[in-house]
């Protein structure tokens, strides 16, 4: 009997969809993973690899206890395939098959439109560790260094994840594009990442803390639509990797939180009250609260495109076929189904943004970046609470959707941060106060200095309350491997 | 008239390519203007196209060969990130009347045509140079280029994705070329044209969907070094100096009469029928090739091509209620005759067999022409050269016989010349002539004997080249009856009788993808299938699918 609970170790690739029952896939998994280590081993410095790391590994899919933590050389990291359980008598809960039975195999009409998606979905999951891969040199501390780590090990077995779909349910087609998963890499000139957001490096912590407070953000969001299939294995698959994603999430939240409590701190141990005076701030080997609203600009509006174009055939498509849905779509109360509502969208009408009602099938996306903005002022909120505790007088804010987009109808338009139409002089005279100049960035470049004592943090980011796996503030995280 | 659409453009009014002209190559951008569609309600995004965009290829093709014969190779490539071409615009289709998709995937045709022969023809070699999406009618943007090279980046495919995506064909020749010309297996090309995201990397090699494939961070190196290397090898002339393509000498008038220099269209809307009247030429014929180029565009057997192409363009998507074309002409055949016989002495010479190759488009373009056609053959025409392939092009021709009270023009004539046995082939690589006997091909030869003489009605009508001769008794109920007669057919009738009659003989790979569209993609266009309210066509963005009756037909 198939323990489908708990992580089986009865073959190399731990897994709890009966892999050594199912010679087939095993097989093609088998002869994927040899590359897939070579990647890693090719990707992150040697020193690195060596070392030790406090790593979570999922053990089981059982939300009460599914992880157990211990230290592991990142090579040696048991990447699985591992997918929620399988919810009895689940049905399609979205667009023209809405009610029918969801599919166990993959249904020959949408076999290239789910391809297409899930190869999508594959192709940022190693795409964010390679732009990653160096900021361990820089680490403003072990627990940081732990948890970039971490986030890169899972973002590993997302990949793992999606090429498992591809291996078990799109025969050979499938292998070539998990193969074609590896050769992509970002920021290649040979064979870059799919989208053009993930080809970009990132190129400090706080860049860093921003991404996956914003970037894995979408991420999360994507995976909450693909959670809905009425495709059942990848509505499993991503359920269970939203539980890990929760933990990006949380790093870059905090990361940002304890950078912006540093700040606050530090203004107040020297009486500058001033969040605008950052000759002084900056003198003091801080982050001023304006460069971090600055980064915050860049990182959402960046994220905002990637969810496409307002009006999208592809999502309407998607959603329609019930194999993407909506964030939350059990908890909609609509016909899920869409033929005949509307939904409001941004646009464009004689200069001017716009809000008008369009099919909501082909809104979609829109939908998601809605639900994505809400889920992304929440942590914004708590930031501004650290703010609020030490009485200064800042407030983060997200800016307009109609700023510095790159994709969609504002795309490449002089629109200001509250989503006023700016003349280009105006724009060019606001740039360097709503988006990080290369000053700013190398003011932020000046502070990424390594920090690999054991509860010691670099000087402009706070320590965390508390530790991973409530380890104490001088726990080990990682045991560096000196060669 | 709402909107007349113009075939005439010029490089300093391109909304949707450019050209960087280095020596012997010649660097093609599509680079479409999302806001430059030819008609409200669609944006042309990723390089999707519609008329306009193919008006403009057109012309760009045309100016190659007139202007710059020292190019030898073309690379056609995008000037957009990670899309080649995303092919004809969908919703621009979706809108469009079935009148509107046909003629335009009619002209796109064409122009794929003629950047195809272009190698053959005028030494020019066009490479695809893919990078990024190359969908549908971009990939037959590419098919009809003479070689095609794809970057290897694991994600840049290219793709004929119309008959999963949108319930319709590829029009532009797509599915003709990749089983005709680049001889892709049958079974292949059935999983590849049934695939929305096409092929990539090696396998498009493997399975001959492209020529070469290069690898990304060298592929504009590798695109540059083989456009030299075809450019070395070419046996094409070196240093040539082009003609300009001046502005057309024309004007329209209110009752739809178009007037240009040697042409004349007359509009007669309750008989539904336009008269196209070429006048002959009124200067005697350049002595010399060099004399020829000094012409230039003015040239006049140049001039009259260009004019009746461009009057047959105009009729074709502006006079959609015209269902008859009568053609005639004016002047004195020995000067046709003179001005098309330095041509034929001189095919050596770039520009008289630019001049040559251009005429031979030109009268394809009448063949190809979905109306009624007839030639009226008057007193005092000059039906004699190229202006008398015209009554082989045609459905029917009426000659008059003998002499008219009233009418002291010189007796109606038909003269052959050396052309009409060899420069001008139809679609189906015969002369007009060839196809016509294709019963009795020693007709051909008899009529070969009498080149240079001027035919009157009686033996022209007795040695095939004209339908009927009237004399004056006869002459004007007869050319009215079957005029009226003509226009109370059904059009649809009409246009497939008449197609059906003009391509008689082999098939070539042009004749199969004109004989095709014409069959499979005009009657799938029409079917609910594609363009109902709720075919795939007028679906498309919605993300509803297109219900599809199942019932084989």
């Amino acid at each position: 009997m198939l323990d489908l609970i708990n992580v089986s170790y009865d073959t190399q690739i731990p897994n709890n969809v009966g892999l050594s029952q199912d010679k087939k896939v095993l097989k093609a998994l088998e002869k994927w993973h040899p590359g897939y280590i070579n990647w890693w081993n090719d990707l992150i410095p040697q020193n690195f690899q060596q070392s030790m790391v406090y790593l979570r590994t999922a053990v089981s899919v059982d939300p009460k206890g599914w992880a157990k933590f211990d230290y592991v050389k990142m090579p040696e990291y048991r990447w699985g395939v591992l997918l929620a359980p399988q919810v009895e008598n689940r049905t399609i809960p979205c667009g023209e098959h809405y009610g029918q039975p969801a599919w166990q195999e993959v249904p020959g009409e949408y076999r290239n439109l789910l391809k297409r998606l899930i190869v999508i979905q594959g192709d940022t999951e190693p795409a964010s560790v390679e732009q990653q891969r160096l900021l361990a040199l820089t680490a403003p501390s072990l627990y940081d260094m732990r948890n970039l780590f971490q986030v890169n090990v899972e973002e590993g077995r997302h990949l793992w994840a999606m090429v498992y779909l591809l291996h078990k349910y799109f025969g050979r087609d499938g292998r070539e594009e998990a193969d074609d998963l590896l050769r992509r890499q970002s920021g290649s000139e040979e064979a870059p990442r799919m989208l053009g957001a993930f080809n970009e490096e990132t190129p400090d912590w706080l860049s860093f803390f921003m991404f996956t407070y914003f970037t894995d953000r979408d991420g999360k969001m994507q995976l909450e639509s693909l959670a809905q299939s009425g495709f059942d294995p990848l509505s499993r698959t991503c359920r269970f990797m939203l539980t890990e994603e929760a933990h990006h999430m949380f790093v870059g939240e905090t990361g940002v939180g304890r950078t912006i409590e540093r700040t606050c701190q530090v203004m107040k141990e020297n009486g500058i009250d001033d969040p605008f005076d950052v000759d002084r701030i900056r003198g003091l080997g801080v982050i001023d609260l304006p460069l971090i609203q600055k980064k915050l600009n860049l990182h959402y509006t960046l994220s905002l495109d990637l969810f496409g174009q307002e009006v999208s055939t592809n999502a309407a498509n998607a959603f329609n076929a019930g194999i993407k849905g909506r964030y939350m779509e059990a908890r909609i109360t609509d016909d899920h189904q869409l033929q005949s509502d509307t939904y409001v969208v941004w646009d464009l009408v004689d200069g001017k943004a716009v809000q008008k009602e369009v099919p909501a099938l082909t809104a979609i996306n829109m939908r998601l970046r809605d639900d994505y903005t809400k889920d992304a002022a929440g942590g914004v909120g708590r930031w501004n609470k650290i703010i609020e505790k030490y009485g200064i007088d800042f407030e983060f804010k997200l800016p307009h959707e109609a700023f510095h987009r790159k994709i969609g109808v504002f795309a490449n338009l002089p629109f200001d941060p509250e989503g006023k139409v700016v003349t280009g002089a105006e724009y060019d005279k606001g740039l360097p106060e709503w988006l990080p100049t290369h000053a700013d960035g190398d003011y932020i470049q000046s502070l990424m200095k390594p920090c690999y004592e054991a509860g010691q943090y670099a000087r402009w980011i706070a320590p965390p309350k508390v530790g991973i796996d409530n380890k104490p503030g001088d726990f080990e995280y990682v045991k560096l491997h000196m060669a | 008239m709402t909107h007349r659409i113009d075939f005439q453009t010029d490089p300093s009014r391109y909304r949707h390519w450019r050209v960087e002209y280095e020596g012997e190559i010649a660097n093609l951008y599509m680079d479409v203007d999302e806001q430059g569609g030819l008609f409200p309600g669609y944006e042309l995004k990723l390089n999707s196209y519609d008329l306009g965009v193919d008006i403009e290829l057109a012309d760009v093709v045309q100016r190659m060969r007139f202007e710059h014969p020292e190019v030898k190779v073309v690379v056609m490539q995008s000037a957009k990130d990670r899309v080649f071409c995303a092919g004809a615009n969908i919703r621009m289709l979706g809108g469009a009347s079935h009148a509107h998709k046909v003629n335009f995937c009619k002209f796109t045709n064409e122009t794929r045509n003629t950047f195809e022969a272009a190698e053959a023809d005028s030494g020019q070699k066009y490479i695809a140079a893919v990078k990024g999406a190359c969908a549908g009618g971009g990939y037959e943007l590419a098919l009809a280029c003479n070689y095609i090279m794809l970057t290897n980046d694991s994600s840049s495919s290219v793709a004929l994705p119309e008959v999963p995506l949108l319930a319709v064909l590829p029009g532009t020749g797509g599915l003709t070329r990749v089983t005709d010309k680049r001889k892709v297996r049958r079974d292949l090309a059935d999983v590849f044209c049934s695939v929305e995201e096409g092929v990539k990397g090696q396998r498009a090699v493997d399975w001959r969907l492209v020529d070469e494939i290069a690898p990304n961070s060298k592929f504009d190196e590798v695109v540059q070094e083989r456009a030299r290397e075809f450019a070395a090898a070419s046996a094409k002339p070196t240093g040539l100096t082009g003609i300009e393509l001046t502005p057309l000498d024309r004007r329209f008038d209110e009752d739809g009469s178009v007037t240009y220099s040697t042409v004349e269209v007359a509009i007669d809307r309750a008989g539904g029928r336009a008269t196209l009247t070429i006048t002959g030429p009124s200067d005697p014929a350049p002595a010399s090739v060099a004399e020829l180029q000094e012409q230039g565009a003015q040239a006049w057997i140049l001039r009259a091509a260009r004019e009746l192409d461009d009057a047959i363009l105009h009729l074709r998507l502006n006079e959609r209620q015209i269902g008859t074309l009568v053609f005639k002409t004016q002047g004195d055949p020995t000067a046709v005759l003179a001005h098309e016989s330095l041509l034929l002495a001189n095919r050596d010479n770039w520009l008289a067999n630019e001049i040559l190759h251009y005429w031979k488009r030109v009268l394809k373009r009448v063949d190809m022409t979905s109306r009624s056609l007839v030639a009226i053959v008057e007193h005092g025409s000059c039906f004699a050269g190229p202006l008398a392939e015209l009554l082989w092009a045609v459905d029917r021709s009426y000659m008059m016989l003998d002499e008219f009270e009233g009418d002291n023009r010189p007796l109606a004539t038909v003269t052959l010349s050396e052309g009409n046995f060899g420069p001008y082939p139809m679609g189906n690589d015969l002369t007009r002539l060839q196809t016509r006997f294709l019963g009795t091909p020693e007709t051909v030869d008899t009529l070969r004997g009498h080149v240079g003489e001027a035919l009157e009605a009686s033996e022209a009508e007795q040695l095939g080249l004209v339908t009927y001769a009237y004399d004056d008794i006869d002459w004007e109920d007869e050319v009215r009856i079957f005029l009226e007669e003509r226009a109370s057919f059904s059009p649809d009738a009409m246009t497939g009788m008449e197609a059906n009659l003009r391509f008689a003989g082999p098939e070539t790979m042009e004749t199969r993808i004109f004989g095709r569209l014409t069959a499979w993609q005009n009657w799938i266009f029409q079917r609910p299938n594609a363009v109902g309210p709720d075919g795939a066509l007028q679906r498309y963005g919605t993300g509803v699918r297109g219900d599809y009756n199942m019932e084989r037909v």
